[in-house]
């Protein structure tokens, strides 16, 4: 048995479940189509914003900060891919690994605190 | 030790027809399950709220899903002129088949004491009592959630609304934010199983060895606070927040597209559920007692036990707590949930290597205390020095 197909093996129940899954949203929507009504009025179509007719266009732009949250989390996934592998093997490292990982995840906690200095994690 | 699903090794029919059969009843289970759960939700939430919730369709209105499930049905779809109308379709897809996908990798049931890992026999051949038992069962988790994040964050978009576009790149910031916490409190029971693999973890459990105690409550609780944001449930439901936002990234859907994201909504919050009691409350284990079918029936028992009592609490988060704010909600995720998670993660490292090296318990409980509140100090002193930094720069402008 080759071990490519093991690893797609584990995997099969996972995508027979994500298919039928999809399969039914499918199904769902397109049943709705043919049973529910569609009478298009100009109106109906407009962009919600309370009941008055929008403002200008709902295309906009949004704040800039919401992107440094999405950076500062790239940082944590990051290290995460190194911690999980060596929290699994733990015993593998003994003392030199706990004294590693410190220093690692000082390292890390670094650029937290830097972001945190800025006041990037301020929100006023 | 079942890496893979124990009837997949040898392809016949009737293997094939037993994983199909689990696919069907898990899929039917969680439509089920979803149901029951909205009218839960509301019924429980009206008694707090001193009101009856819903009693006409059916005895205690136990059908009221149904009934509005019906008429969502039936309504007339709503497409916005300005969206985005591909992207806008495709939204409610991303949102609600990762949260099928979830409950795949969750153990239902089986007996997991004496080393047994919850094989069960049905109809002669062995098999786990869960969908699928990936090796990274966890981290499947932890991508799923990730995956829900894309649904949220186009359907937002994509409207081409302002409320909307509001909802969803707070949700987007939100979901990231408490993600890194969700994954480093998940860290303590890797340490604890040894494996990613949800079986493994369960069966690391049996005997009352519960991983809440185990891992000594912390790692508990940064994950259910983090998980309940990761729902975007109250009180972390800026994302939707219906007085600022009419209802947020899903304000500019109706019809079944809208029943859509509200399916998804209920399916997280179920398996979520399932998932902390798999990592912190043993899953399927609990005592055995009985008779045989009684015996073969009781993992499950309990396994729905601990689900229900996390239900609960959901709900009884929302009837009690006010929502949060914006600059509330991310200094607890960043500055107190992940840099507590991180401190006691390592701490239990500490412990365990300790343990295998045979160092003494109390030197290491000592010193790793003293590195970390040093650790914390560094912190308050190096954010503290900056803060005064700037209120100086401020006056003097």
């Amino acid at each position: 048995m080759s071990s490519a197909s093991d690893f797609l093996r584990e995997y099969l129940t996972v995508l027979i479940l994500g298919g039928v899954g999809a399969a039914l949203v499918g199904l769902l929507l397109g049943a709705s189509h043919l049973l529910r009504p569609a009478r298009r009025q100009p109106g109906k179509s407009l962009t919600y914003e309370s009941g008055v007719d929008p403002v200008g266009t709902g295309w906009t732009q949004s704040q800039i900060r919401y992107y440094v949250f999405a950076l500062l989390f790239v940082m944590f996934d990051v290290e995460a891919v190194f911690i999980f592998p060596w929290a699994t093997r733990l015993e593998a490292y003994g003392g030199f690994g706990l004294v590693e990982m410190g220093i690692f995840v000082f390292i890390l906690l670094l650029g937290l605190v830097y972001a945190w200095r800025k006041g990037v994690l301020k929100w006023v | 030790m079942f890496a893979i699903d124990p009837l997949l090794e040898s392809v016949d029919g009737s293997a094939v027809l037993i994983v199909l059969l689990k696919v069907v009843v898990a899929f039917a289970a969680l439509m089920i399950a979803v149901m029951a759960m909205v009218w839960f939700e509301r019924k429980v939430v009206a008694r707090m709220q001193n009101r009856l919730g819903p009693n006409v369709a059916g005895p205690f209105g136990i059908l009221q899903t149904l009934a509005d499930g019906v008429k969502l049905f039936f309504k007339e779809d709503l497409l916005p002129r300005e969206a985005d109308r591909p992207v806008f379709r495709l939204a409610p897809y991303l949102s609600l088949v990762p949260a099928f996908l979830v409950f795949v990798v969750v153990p239902l049931g089986g007996d997991f004491s004496n080393d047994r890992h919850g094989v069960v026999s049905w109809f002669g051949k062995e098999t786990l009592v869960q969908v699928a038992d990936p090796h990274i069962g966890i981290l499947f988790v932890l991508a799923m959630s990730s995956m829900a994040v894309y649904g949220v964050m186009l359907a937002g978009w994509s409207s081409g609304s302002k409320y909307p576009l509001l909802g969803s790149v707070r949700a987007a910031a939100q979901m990231i934010s408490y993600e890194a916490a969700l994954g480093l409190s998940l860290l303590a029971v890797l340490l604890n199983s040894g494996s990613l693999s949800t079986n493994e973890i369960v069966s690391g459990q049996s005997g009352w060895n519960w991983n809440l105690w185990a891992t000594g409550v912390v790692p508990f609780i940064v994950f259910f606070i983090a998980a309940t944001a990761e729902l975007n449930r109250p009180p972390f439901d800026l994302v939707e927040a219906e007085q600022e936002l009419v209802g947020g990234f899903h304000t500019e859907y109706s019809s079944l597209r809208f029943a859509l994201f509200f399916l998804a909504e209920f399916m997280n919050t179920i398996t979520m559920s399932a998932v902390i009691v798999t990592l912190f409350l043993g899953g399927p284990n609990g005592p055995s007692f009985g008779p045989g079918w009684l015996q073969a029936i009781l993992p499950t028992v309990w396994f729905l036990a601990k689900l229900l009592v996390f239900l609960f609490v959901f709900v009884w988060l929302r009837g009690t707590l006010p929502r949060l704010r914006y600059d509330q909600l991310m200094d607890l995720g960043w500055k107190l949930l992940i840099p507590l998670a991180l401190g006691w993660f390592l701490l239990l490292a500490a412990f365990k290597i300790g343990q295998d090296e045979g160092w003494n318990r109390a030197v290491v409980g000592v010193v790793g205390t003293v590195v970390i509140l040093l650790g914390a100090l560094l912190i308050s002193m190096a954010v503290g020095t900056a803060r005064a930094r700037r209120a100086a720069v401020e006056v003097e402008a």
